[in-house]
């Protein structure tokens, strides 16, 4: 097939995909919101870097903004949406990309597991994409993943740049490329903006998808405790700082809120790639029109 | 010194005071994780090839490398010697640097030698070069197709692929990058 005509058929896919996901949700009675892409202060997390724009900056995630409306009544509101983080390029990466992100409160990551199964079965009937096996998934405990590759436990002796590295040059290429893969339970270190569980705190109640081998999703049971989210932004912002990096203003508002949010279950999954492996391509620039 | 943000594939980095080459490069980042460079280098003077990751704070070894204009002059013993045009200052090349360029050398020919610390790392020749058929099977006559080929030899014994149309004495143009044939100049 011609290039141009790949091309097309790769951003026709696109489309029907953003479509279908759109009417999964909205027949689960999800509500689809807006929130701000210009923002005064993007939420600090220790890798993720923020383009700065007009007095604030560009998004990186509408996570925070996502939780305010949690906090303010709604059950289940998902979103659709551009973000950015500074420096991030590379075949599967872009500066600019687009974020599906969901919460529901009285359920946890668990749950957001069952629904994230669901929207894929969904979609890839939608699709009528019915080759990709999606039938049995591969979950994964991420200790047991690095003992059995890597050769040593991250929540006994936790190792920020061993980590990294190992889950890159260890962890990834092993995985499944016959079936969905899901690595659950990281260590705290690494639980970012997720609960820690309550019977075992060194583990975070946190999930990636990986898809094709592609990671796809990252799923939290969120956490609700404002004094520990307080603890966490100001460690983060002193090891940004140590690293010579920008350091934040504290999201007030979020913090303000944050009090009145119930337990919920919330998931960042990329579009992008999600494209990528229903059009069978590598290259994130493939299925981006511009 | 490189930083790990300036690897790109075909970007040429120093290890160990050695000169390698990014062979292939995959920007990698793990969720909530920091960014990390993955490369496939290769020692450009071994030719050994290996996977290195590098994390976003490394600083990278950036090698002294210098292209000079050089003309190729005379073999000497297994090696190779090339003048500066301008200066007349000799290089000798050793011939694994020189490596199946031999094939292509001739007498004044205008090159590219990439230093490395002042030691020849690379020789480029033009991209093309004309050479006479010395050696291959009468020619079909009349026939003019390029994708059958049959194999002839260049006067210092090089092999390669002709289409049948070629005969001994014919003037035929060379990649120099591929080593094959791409057209005829003159008939014999």
């Amino acid at each position: 097939m011609p290039n141009t005509d790949r091309r097309k058929g790769m951003l026709e896919l696109r489309s029907r995909l953003t479509w279908a996901v759109r009417r999964f949700f909205h027949l689960a009675g999800y509500l689809e919101i807006d929130t701000p892409v210009r923002v005064p202060t993007p939420a600090m997390e220790l890798y993720i870097n923020a383009e700065p724009s007009g007095e604030g900056f560009l998004r990186t995630s509408p996570e925070l903004h996502m939780k305010r409306l949690l906090a303010a009544g709604h059950e289940k509101i998902f979103q659709i949406g551009p973000c950015f983080r500074a420096g991030e390029a590379g075949t599967h990466h872009r500066p600019e990309f687009t974020l599906l992100e969901w919460y529901r409160t009285g359920t946890d990551a668990a749950g957001i597991l069952e629904e994230t199964k669901a929207l894929l079965h969904f979609v890839a009937g939608e699709l009528h994409l019915r080759e990709k096996d999606l039938s049995a998934w591969e979950i994964l405990e991420v200790a047991e993943a690095f003992e059995h590759h890597a050769g040593w436990n991250p929540l006994r002796d936790f190792d920020a740049d061993r980590f990294d590295q190992d889950l890159v040059d260890k962890i990834e290429p092993a995985l499944s490329r016959e079936h969905p893969v899901v690595l659950q339970h990281y260590p705290a270190e690494r639980g970012a903006l997720a609960r820690l569980k309550p019977a075992d705190p060194r583990v975070a109640e946190r999930w990636e998808l990986y898809l094709d081998g592609l990671e796809i999703a990252n799923a939290y049971s969120e956490l609700t405790d404002t004094d520990e989210q307080r603890r966490r932004f100001a460690s983060w912002g002193r090891e940004r700082a140590l690293m010579g990096k920008e350091v934040y203003d504290l999201d007030e508002d979020f913090l303000a809120a944050l009090p009145h949010m119930p337990e919920a279950g919330g998931i960042a999954l990329g579009m992008d790639r999600l494209t990528m492996f229903f059009c069978d391509t590598d290259d994130i620039h493939d299925v981006i029109a511009f | 010194m490189y930083s790990a943000s300036d690897l790109r594939k075909g970007l040429k980095i120093e290890i160990d005071g050695e000169p390698h080459l990014v062979v292939d490069f995959q920007f990698s980042k793990p969720g909530k994780g920091q960014a990390l460079y993955k490369c496939k280098l290769k020692n450009v003077k071994t030719g050994a090839q290996f996977e290195k990751t590098y994390r976003s704070v490394e600083k990278i070894g950036k090698p002294d490398l210098r292209d000079k204009d050089m003309s190729y002059s005379y073999p000497d013993g297994i090696n190779y010697v090339f003048i500066d045009p301008n200066t007349y200052d000799q290089v000798i090349v050793d011939a694994d640097v020189v490596g199946d360029m031999k094939n292509f050398l001739e007498e004044d020919m205008n090159c590219k030698v990439l230093f490395h610390n002042d030691t020849p790392l690379e020789i480029t020749l033009p991209n093309f070069v004309e050479k006479t058929i010395e050696e291959t099977e009468p020619g079909a006559k009349g026939d003019t197709a390029t994708n059958v080929t049959k194999p002839a030899k260049i006067e210092n014994g090089y092999e390669l692929r002709v289409p049948l149309f070629i005969n001994i004495g014919d003037t035929v143009r060379v990649d120099t990058r591929t080593g094959e044939y791409t057209d005829r100049v003159s008939k014999g």
